[in-house]
């Protein structure tokens, strides 16, 4: 009987093997590489030069107030991993009612390319999930992002591990943003928690280039734990000179290390702890919220 | 050489057709309804009818001669609703369905005889199927729409040979004119008693003394004119459709089925070298009821696996699923809106094909979602920020104008200035503002205090006075942050001293 297990679980372990982003990796050999790169030098380094494409990453966001933040991060995620190729965006309505809708004019400020999204509004996460196979499956999409509020009980290791499948197959790199919820078992390849941190001001003390704190909760191929803190940036105008229409200015969006707060403000993560009140008051707000 | 063929069909008594007929016997029945103030006898079953009782009169008149009566008052949505039911059933005999108001309908069935072994044989077919499912059906025949209307309530004359439209409504009373009473009774005190005395007669005078519409309904009558029929549904470019001896009601048979007929569709449309918008499965039930389950398409399409697909995706989210009861005997596959599409060579780079995977998969997630679920971004000429943007239904893409992009307004290396996630409509917070018109230093919103640590404003965005209505307020614009990092974008809607009301702040987006 023992026996028997050890071989079950000897065949499990060969055909996540496979199933994982080694197979994705052989694949995407003729797709132009299996790593993008986040732009940001420090992270992309810890990572040995970036993420898997045709793999599923999770985002999470740390608190509701965090959502804008991690989709913000998870956006950037889809837009280097689909490389100009058009990027699916599957959202909830639960992320809907509480984060609220896409904005092309500020997506396009944060150099996403919003002429180049499909947008689909999803009625629950069973639903998203759905679609995100779908889209997943169809190798014409560059990135699947999906967003799910909560837990929903159609997200199990089975349905992340059916995502991460179909990712590998097509070589379509899924984004998952998770608001609202706390971490599940999941199939994903890297797990990723979003907290807003402070930007650094720009003149007369306005809010400067958006800044999260991002830590690397679960990575399947290296080592997790770091926080980075990193600002979400457009990169500089990058002009396709020798074609016809060579006017046609592109952006890009990507992460940068943020710089070092100056004195007065207090560093990251000591004032995680200050955090701890109003996030609680956050978190129980929306509970009263949902059953009110 | 083909002929326009009407035909009609009454169901008589009109309001109070089925399963009344068996409790008949006891006491005649007849249906009520309040007409200027009084019950008058709007329909009287068979047995009422050969006691001397008619539809118009009063109810006191007819209670006072068959004391015994049953009266029930009438129900003119069921009616209507009835008679809908009846239209959509007849859909199996043609696509071109009008309903005759008030107990008729209008089937043109040209080059849907020969289907049915012809003319005489479709009418047959038709009265038995109502017959047995208890309703007083009666049906005519004949070249004009009008000429069948006068031929069914008047003399029930079951078929007219093709030229023979004037000879058979000549005999009429002038009433199968469906003219109004009033002409009716002028033409009658003048002795005109039967549509051949008007027929002969010059028809100038008649214009000149009842108008134009006399001699209109004259002309139609006598089918010297035809009158257009107005179908209740679409007619389809092209359909197929397939009838079972047997009723079916396995799904793994009617997915055949629906395969096959995808087949044939597909190949008429590449015939016409066109491709489908919308598709339309009817499933018609034994008992009457049809289904109608239909998808759309972003892209000219007729490719029948794509469509199959679609149809499964469709009907894994119906709502009530669709229910087969003692089975369908008819299975028909419409497209109501077609577009031309030209058959393409495969391009070798491909480039072609991810853009058609792109329009299949949108296609497929419509169908599952619903349409308005799956969207691009659209852009529209404004300064409002909620009005700047909207999301355009990707099925609809077609219609979409030029798209404008979105184009950052930031210099490279500054902060966005608007929001990543915008909420529509803005929603209401609480918050302090130093000075009365200044920038806020703390909101509340959702049982959280934000501390705003930087912001940036204001930035003032006047109502568009073209489109907005008189009171709408001047919004005052801030991006802030508060002392844990979170971008907000707040607005003050209108001015200190402007009106009596104090300003209200709203938080209209959040910022990555």
């Amino acid at each position: 009987m023992r026996e028997e297990l050890a071989k079950l679980k000897a065949q499990l372990a060969a055909h996540e093997g496979l199933t994982g982003h080694e197979l994705a990796g052989e694949e995407l050999g003729a797709r132009g590489g299996g790593l993008f790169s986040l732009g940001a030098k420090s992270v992309d380094a810890a990572l040995g030069g970036g993420l898997a494409r045709g793999a599923l990453h999770e985002v999470l966001a740390e608190t509701v107030l965090d959502t804008a933040s991690a989709s913000g991060l998870a956006s950037v995620l889809a837009h280097r991993a689909a490389n100009g190729r058009p990027v699916v965006w599957i959202r909830d309505d639960g992320v809907c009612r509480e984060a609220g809708m896409p904005y092309a004019p500020g997506l396009a400020e944060m150099g996403l390319d919003p002429d180049n999204m499909l947008l689909v509004f999803a009625r629950n996460g069973l639903d998203a999930l759905r679609a995100a196979n779908e889209s997943a499956a169809c190798d014409a999409v560059g990135a699947v992002l999906i967003e799910i509020w909560g837990a929903p009980k159609a997200l199990t290791l089975t349905a992340t591990r059916r995502l991460a499948l179909a990712a590998s197959l097509s070589g379509v790199t899924l984004v998952m943003m998770r608001a609202g919820a706390s971490p599940i078992p999941s199939a994903a390849t890297t797990r990723w928690s979003v907290r807003a941190a402070p930007s650094s001001p720009a003149m007369a003390n306005a809010p400067g280039l958006p800044v999260c704190a991002l830590t690397l909760q679960r990575h399947r191929a290296g080592p997790a734990g770091h926080t980075w803190n990193v600002e979400l940036r457009r990169e500089n105008a990058r002009s396709n000179a020798g074609d016809s229409d060579d006017e046609i200015i592109r952006y890009d969006a990507c992460l940068g290390d943020a710089p070092a707060l100056s004195g007065g403000m207090v560093p990251l993560p000591s004032g995680r702890p200050h955090d701890a009140e109003p996030e609680t008051a956050g978190g129980a707000g929306t509970a009263a919220r949902r059953t009110g | 050489m083909m002929r326009n063929q009407k035909q009609q069909e009454a169901p008589e008594p009109p309001p109070a057709a089925p399963g009344n007929e068996s409790a008949g016997e006891a006491a005649p029945l007849v249906i009520a309804d309040k007409v200027k103030g009084a019950l008058r006898l709007a329909a009287v079953s068979p047995q009422a009818g050969r006691l001397g009782l008619t539809p118009g009169m009063a109810l006191a008149d007819a209670r006072a001669r068959i004391p015994h009566l049953r009266v029930r008052p009438l129900d003119a949505p069921s009616d209507q609703a009835l008679i809908e039911r009846i239209a959509e059933d007849c859909d199996r005999f043609t696509p071109v369905v009008a309903l005759d108001p008030p107990h008729g309908l209008m089937l043109e069935i040209t080059g849907c005889a020969h289907l049915f072994g012809g003319e005489g044989e479709l009418r047959k077919q038709l009265l038995l199927r109502y017959r047995k499912a208890g309703f007083h059906i009666h049906a005519s025949i004949a070249g004009a729409p009008d000429t069948a209307r006068a031929l069914v309530r008047f003399s029930r004359t079951p078929y007219v040979r093709p030229g023979e439209d004037e000879a058979a409504v000549r005999p009429l009373p002038i009433a199968a004119l469906d003219i109004p009473d009033t002409t009716r009774t002028a033409l009658s005190r003048a002795g005109l008693k039967i549509i051949a005395d008007l027929a002969d007669r010059a028809q100038v005078p008649l214009a000149e003394r009842f108008g134009q519409v006399l001699p209109l309904k004259l002309r139609r009558t006598l089918a010297r004119e035809i009158a257009p029929v107005h179908p209740r549904r679409i007619v389809p470019i092209c359909a197929a459709e397939r009838r079972f001896a047997e009723p079916i009601a396995a799904s793994a048979d009617i997915d055949a089925t629906l395969a096959d007929l995808a087949r044939q569709v597909a190949d008429r449309l590449s015939e016409r070298r066109e491709g489908g918008r919308a598709f339309e499965a009817s499933f018609f039930r034994t008992d009457g009821v049809v289904r109608r389950i239909s998808v759309e398409t972003g892209r000219a399409n007729r490719d029948p696996r794509a469509l199959l697909r679609l149809f499964h995706e469709r009907m894994e989210t119906l709502a009530d699923p669709l229910d087969p009861g003692f089975g369908f005997d008819l299975i028909r596959l419409s497209v109501p809106s077609a577009d031309t599409l030209e058959t393409t060579q495969v391009s070798l780079d491909g480039a072609a094909n991810m853009k058609h995977a792109l329009a299949d998969l949108s296609d497929r997630l419509s169908a599952r979602l619903g349409p308005r679920r799956v969207a691009h971004f659209a852009y529209a000429d404004s300064h409002i920020p909620e009005r700047a943007q909207r999301y355009a239904p990707t099925l609809a893409a077609s219609l979409r104008p030029t798209r404008v992009c979105a184009r950052p307004r930031s210099d490279p290396g500054d902060p966005p200035l608007r929001p990543s996630q915008i909420f529509d409509p803005p929603r209401y917070v609480s918050a302090f503002a130093e000075v009365p018109d200044g920038a806020p230093i703390k909101f509340g919103w959702r049982r959280v205090s934000h501390i705003i640590a930087h912001s940036e404003g204001p930035e003032r965005i006047a109502p568009e006075w073209f489109r907005d209505p008189d009171d709408a307020q001047t919004r005052d614009y801030y991006r802030v942050e508060d002392r844990h990092g979170r971008r907000f974008w707040l607005f003050r809607a209108g001015l200190y001293g402007e009106s009596a009301t104090i300003p209200r702040w709203y938080v209209h987006g959040m910022l990555a």
